[in-house]
């Protein structure tokens, strides 16, 4: 072949690259819009309580992608972590820890403050567990670094490669299940116990208080995190660090301390995440792993790396998630025990089409 | 400027041993930058011309030798602090971040003046016009010769005292080439000190005051680059003649 034909072939080759990632981009993209508008049209019920699990997901996402952009690996203990933020929050709250036959409790808890029980309004908490939270995600954030100097950091150190952290990172989310369990046991718990009515909102939508307080939190934290990220010195060296460590070495970034402003964060989302996860759901142990797929879902369908990815792709997951309690699959119903599968079917779809996602770089 | 012994010295690198984990790629490799001097490393690829400079600035940490800044030992201080005394770098590829905008990465580049940003935005915009028009565009998004550009803006921000630019030629059209290498003459004319890679020894050697001529890791020539372009051996070598 001459070197006219090969340059040729290669630049036909690229081209054809170059558009079927856009054509990618642009299916993948037309796929989530008219998945929105179809399932908030055809089932607005289901839609909206889609949204206020994906606003869960998107803190849970937004602190995955962060930490995956950051250090580069894959934090398999993200969901235990953030189930571990809603017991301490609980362990605040109450001081309950599981005993032989009864639980023990502390002598003094934040409940035992006056009036900390008492509703908020036609939430079903009082501010005790907002100030619970508070001290949750203060304490997971400094758990998160103390984890990395413990765990990650002397691998990275030692050059270790992504599936070594990985790894390291499935054994650590095994530690704090064990842990949880140990410490809580294995019934759930809730926050408050009894049954709370729902209101009624146009088109058929029925969400109970907490739940809209669930999604204005969400959306308020994670618009904190963009204006973080995009407005200040330490969140653009975040996506600075995220995009060439190297060079942002050499631009006199300390990267230590940013890695330790990542984990903070991270892990003060994932607690916030963690107690309106439990206020949704329960607490339980083995519910972070469970939310660990369609978390990482969210992450790698809005493209790993990017916090406004992550946010879209929460929404996208959760809402399918919801929705397809209504699907009709060879004229039966779709169980509600699918869920976790709907999201599972969503990853393998994007790591096989499109592996970087809505709003992932180009590799 | 070619008599460069007058000047005081900014730089001075002696005897440096460096490489990754087992592989040694310097084997004592020595130079000096004068005040106010441009100076071009040539030789082939793989003559560690990249790990040099990987060296001096501490991505790569030396493993005997010394680099000196103004007579200060900054051997194998870690990058962030080498940088923080007046060592900016410019790498071969990948030399800007992709997701932030223009004017983002510049920020970067004065991320230790946080005070400064400002006004040094202001003069870098000034310098460089056409990254001006371009402020909030992404980086990834600029043309192989604005990335070059941009990469050069981001290392002036601190003010430099040397700075190290590897193969700015690299991948560029030849029209861009000679943007390039006008825009770093104009750099060094403002008082810059200068150390250059480059695997385009002619044009470095154009540009250039002094040069050294680096083979299998190990100094081979050095003097001034007039005297290196005329030189038998280095053209039949390095110039491809």
């Amino acid at each position: 072949m001459t070197a006219a034909a090969r340059a040729f072939v290669q630049s036909s080759w690229q081209e054809l690259r170059y558009r079927a990632d856009a054509l990618s981009g642009a299916l993948l993209w037309a796929l989530v819009v008219s998945f929105l508008v179809g399932s908030a049209v055809s089932s607005p019920d289901h839609f909206a309580v889609g949204l206020v699990v994906g606003s869960v997901y998107a803190l849970a996402a937004l602190g995955l992608t962060l930490v995956y952009g950051v250090l580069r690996f894959a934090n398999f203990a993200h969901g235990d972590l953030m189930m571990l933020g809603g017991y301490l929050a609980y362990f605040a709250l109450t001081g309950a820890v599981v005993g032989t036959r009864r639980d023990v409790h502390l002598p003094r808890a934040l409940d035992s403050l006056p009036g900390a029980s008492e509703r908020l309004g036609d939430l079903t908490f009082g501010y005790g567990l907002l100030v619970a939270a508070v001290l949750s995600a203060l304490a997971l954030g400094l758990l998160c670094i103390g984890l990395d100097r413990l765990v990650y950091r002397p691998l990275r150190r030692r050059r270790a490669g992504v599936v070594i952290l990985a790894v390291a990172s499935l054994g650590l989310a095994i530690g704090l299940r064990s842990l949880m369990l140990m410490v809580w046991g294995p019934n759930p718990r809730l926050y408050v116990e009894g049954v709370f009515p729902a209101h009624r909102f146009p088109f058929g939508v029925l969400l109970k208080s907490d739940q809209v307080f669930t999604f204005a939190v969400a959306v308020a934290l994670a618009g904190l995190v963009y204006l973080l990220l995009f407005r200040t010195r330490l969140g653009k060296a975040m996506r600075a660090l995220a995009d060439n460590p190297d060079l942002a070495r050499v631009s006199g970034i300390d990267t230590e301390r940013v890695t330790v402003a990542t984990w903070a964060l991270a892990g003060a989302l994932m607690a916030v995440a963690g107690v309106l996860l439990a206020l949704q759901a329960q607490l339980n142990p083995q519910l972070g792993f469970v939310v660990l797929l369609p978390v990482f879902a969210a992450a790698i369908l809005g493209g790993i790396g990017n916090p406004v990815g992550a946010l879209l792709g929460a929404m996208v997951v959760a809402t399918a998630q919801e929705t397809s309690v209504g699907w009709e699959i060879f004229g039966r119903q779709l169980d509600p025990t699918y869920k976790p599968g709907v999201a599972f079917v969503i990853l393998i779809a994007i790591l096989l089409l499109r592996p970087r996602g809505l709003l992932g770089a180009k590799t | 400027m070619a008599d460069s012994t007058s000047k005081a010295t900014v730089l001075e690198v002696s005897g440096l041993v460096a490489g990754y984990g087992e592989v040694q790629i310097l084997h004592g490799v020595s130079l000096r930058v004068a005040e106010g001097e441009m100076v071009a490393v040539i030789g082939p690829n793989g003559a560690g011309k990249s790990t040099l400079m990987k060296a001096i600035v501490g991505l790569v940490r030396p493993q005997a030798g010394r680099v000196l800044l103004r007579g200060q030992d900054i051997t194998g201080l870690p990058p962030e602090q080498v940088v923080a005394r007046g060592i900016c770098y410019v790498p071969q590829a990948d030399n800007v971040f992709p997701s932030l905008t223009v004017q983002e990465n510049l920020e970067m580049g004065a991320y230790l003046v946080p005070k400064q940003v400002k006004e040094r935005l202001e003069r870098a915009f000034a310098l460089f016009p056409e990254l001006d028009q371009r402020r909030h565009e992404r980086a990834g998004r600029l043309s192989g010769g604005q990335r070059q550009m941009l990469a050069l803006a981001r290392a002036l921000m601190l003010d430099p005292q040397v700075l190290l630019l590897d193969e700015p030629s690299a991948g560029l059209a030849p029209r861009m080439v000679e943007v390039v290498f006008a825009k770093v003459r104009e750099i060094n004319a403002a008082g810059t000190a200068v150390l250059m890679v480059e695997q385009n020894a002619r044009e470095a050697l154009k540009l250039a005051h002094r040069a050294y001529v680096l083979a299998m890791g190990q100094n081979r020539l050095e003097g001034p680059a007039q005297e290196l372009l005329g030189s038998p051996e280095v053209a039949r070598s390095y110039l491809g003649e």
